[in-house]
């Protein structure tokens, strides 16, 4: 029913089931009809919509520290420098703000820049240029001037690595009018959303799960394919509880409904929101609805997090239908661990079946 | 291994050709064409005449806090001149008379200031940004406009104006930084007005100048009298004709001075003395600029005084047409956010009318 494989159960490869009608495939164009897929992982298919974007778009340039020469930290951008040359795969100085800010600049002048942020951590550099200029000048123009632009940054915990490297911090950026917020969660749909983001007219904050950078495969296809912004995806349905969630911590959470199936004959539906903002409200709502119970799952902290927001509409919207409390499993209101207590730390499948659970036993 | 010298280019060239006392330095004269001259007279006058008719208006409550250019005219004025419609100005907040020669309706400097994002809106065919507030953040737009003219080979520049307190920022560091490695076509001018706020130039940087920051960026930098239009437009063509010519980006420190507030909203007995004021109201770039012009018989007491009223004319028609269209639709606030509105602000935008409705409100101001 999933795309994503469950981490305990899977090493490796899932077939591809994309949902009917959530995929567009490209008009027109040498990549279409052709019907072939090839197997990747995020990284590569981040890499592979950078490439289509590129290729298929003169405006788009890429832009970042380490993107070019190096690929990138994470090799996302292998091998672009050498296919598109260095006017259209920078490697910038050290410097966020003049990143970010040099983007704006660019998308002021036609062009649709791709930052890189090499991580989510130090794009707090370039926020005053997120908070004052990106996300301002379409409206402060009145519709003159768009920001057709996309910042990317890995976030979250579970690789191990050095402090600053592990936030998830994504509601900062959904709290920001004038940009959209994204985060995939496999191979297939991180590409399909990220040419989405990329032809968008507006600024896209794209979150990448770093987690799940080499974590798993999918069969991604080799024609262009774009996924709607701002539309949720029930990546598994159930009747009795939804899960909503997004980014990395949909694995546990897939995982946490598969194994309350097979031990409980509970149906378990999971949400993934794909855009925290602006939020598809309709089928979070829709699926709530239906089965009565909900719990909410984030790494980022729980003060005003996402899930705050969409346990607020799910309230607004229908405390009639609600059977149960709603519960939030997310990281605590503390400042995430160095990698040493991160295991320990982060929202994992035992945690949010033990919470489905009680949600479930409520009556 | 010694302990040696290196050695590093250190020199910045200073330039004044209408000296304090309306002094011309004849072999530095460009002898700029009259109708060019008269050109930037008028910008100057209209920007003053604009500047005192807006700090009236604050004052009577008909716009707000509005951050005035008195005895900055020649620093804005002459530099925009130099640049090209095709090319970009980036601009700060004191450069009324740079937004007026570029095309903006006078009309659209108090809108801004009167609290209507009409001001922000340039006309069709004019490639500039509007009013940017927050202190040196605009640089790096300059900065990545002329990239993307770099990148696309396009054969434009940009002007980019910023205050002495703007070089304290990161941006402007950032921005000069980035622009020195790719060589970009950028002209960062910097109006020292010598203050920002109450903190004066001597203690926003150790740096003799502010021009010479440039060494260290790689890039071509110069100090000019600001207050003398001549200098400040003959530094700028230079700039441009470098930058359209593969020599990258300038930094011009065009020394001026703040003659009035820093906005309607500062006191500034609170931290300068009337004497240092009265010292700088005799370098006022105006009388000095008609000197000039009257000597070279560009000028005289009949044609200064039909500019004036023509000048007069306009802010005042400016005023009208100003106030002719204050009555906006506040619901418009959702409008312009996004390319397409999401439905969750289609449903909020319906809560606003009904509040509006409801409570009977609806005009702007």
């Amino acid at each position: 029913m999933s795309s994503i494989p469950a981490t305990k159960r899977s090493s490796g490869n899932s077939k591809s089931t994309p949902p009917n009608g959530k995929f567009d495939a490209g008009a027109g164009g040498q990549d279409s009809g052709t019907g072939s897929m090839t197997m990747m992982t995020m990284l590569s298919a981040i890499n592979r919509a950078m490439d289509d974007a590129l290729r298929t778009d003169d405006s788009v340039v890429l832009l970042g520290q380490d993107i070019g020469v190096d690929e990138g930290v994470f090799r996302a951008t292998a091998d672009l420098l050498d296919r598109y040359g260095d006017k259209r795969v920078i490697d910038t100085p050290l410097a966020e703000g003049a990143i970010i800010g040099g983007a704006v600049g660019m998308a002021l002048y036609g062009l649709k820049p791709v930052a890189e942020m090499q991580f989510s951590g130090f794009a707090y550099q370039a926020f005053h240029q997120v908070e004052q200029h990106m996300s301002r000048f379409r409206n402060r123009t009145r519709g003159r001037y768009g920001m057709p632009m996309v910042i990317r940054m890995p976030y979250g915990g579970g690789i191990r690595a050095v402090e600053h490297h592990s936030e998830s911090r994504e509601a900062y950026y959904a709290h920001t009018p004038g940009l959209l917020t994204v985060i995939p969660s496999t191979p297939r749909n991180a590409r399909a959303l990220l040419l989405e983001s990329i032809r968008h007219p507006d600024p896209v904050i794209f979150y990448e799960p770093k987690q799940l950078y080499r974590a798993f495969k999918e069969e991604v296809p080799d024609e262009l394919e774009y996924m709607p912004l701002g539309k949720a995806h029930v990546a598994r349905e159930g009747s009795d509880l939804t899960i909503i969630s997004y980014g990395a911590m949909m694995r546990p959470c897939l995982e946490a409904a598969e194994d309350i199936s097979e031990a409980d004959g509970a149906s378990i539906e999971v949400v993934d929101l794909l855009t925290v903002s602006p939020l598809d409200t309709e089928t979070i709502i829709n699926s709530v609805q239906k089965t009565g119970r909900a719990v909410v799952v984030h790494e980022g902290p729980r003060n005003c997090g996402i899930g705050s927001e969409v346990v607020a509409r799910i309230v607004e919207r229908s405390l009639d239908y609600l059977e149960a409390p709603i519960r939030r499993i997310t990281g605590f209101d503390v400042q995430f661990p160095y990698f040493a207590r991160e295991r320990a730390f982060l929202p994992n499948t035992d945690r949010i079946t033990h919470a489905v659970r009680e949600v479930l036993a409520f009556e | 291994m010694p302990r040696k010298k290196l050695k590093i280019k250190a020199s910045i060239d200073y330039l004044s050709i209408i000296d304090g006392k309306g002094k011309v330095d004849e072999a530095l004269d460009p002898k700029l064409d009259p109708k060019l001259l008269l050109h930037i007279y008028r910008l100057m006058m209209t920007a003053r005449r604009l500047d005192e008719r807006c700090i009236n208006m604050q004052r009577q409550g008909r716009i707000g806090t509005y951050g005035p250019c008195r005895g900055q005219e020649a620093t804005h004025c002459a530099a925009t001149v130099v640049m090209e419609p095709e090319d970009w100005v980036v601009h700060a907040f004191r450069e009324p008379g740079s937004f007026y020669h570029r095309g903006w309706p006078l009309e659209t400097v108090l809108k801004f200031w009167g609290g209507y994002e009409e001001g922000c809106q340039p006309p069709e065919g004019v490639n500039d940004t509007p009013i940017a507030v927050p202190i040196a953040s605009q640089v790096p737009h300059a900065m990545g406009l002329a990239w993307a003219m770099h990148c696309k080979g396009d054969n434009h520049a940009v002007l980019c104006y910023c205050g002495d307190g703007g070089t304290s920022e990161g941006d402007f560091h950032e921005a000069l930084n980035f622009a020195g490695v790719y060589k970009l076509p950028l002209i960062v001018l910097i109006q020292n007005n010598q203050w920002a706020i109450s903190i004066p130039r001597e203690k926003q940087t150790a740096s003799e100048t502010i021009a010479q920051k440039a060494i260290a960026y790689g890039v071509e930098g110069i100090q000019v009298d600001g207050n003398d239009p001549l200098s400040v437009y003959v530094a700028t063509k230079e700039a441009v004709d470098r930058a359209k010519s593969g020599g990258g980006t300038t930094l011009i420190e065009a020394v001026t001075y703040r003659l009035g507030v820093h906005t309607t909203a500062d006191d500034p007995k609170k931290y300068r003395s009337d004497a240092e004021v009265a010292k700088w109201e005799k370098l006022d770039p105006i009388p000095r600029f008609q000197k000039y012009l009257k000597e070279r018989k560009i000028l005289d007491k009949a044609s200064i005084e039909k500019i004036e009223k023509e000048i007069l004319a306009e802010v005042a028609g400016a005023v009208e047409r100003y106030e002719a269209c204050r009555d906006v639709d506040p619901m418009d606030c959702f409008d312009y956010l996004l390319a397409e509105m999401p439905q969750e602000l289609v449903e909020q935008r319906a809560e606003f009318a009904a509040c509006i409705e409801r409570e009977g409100v609806g005009l702007g101001h």
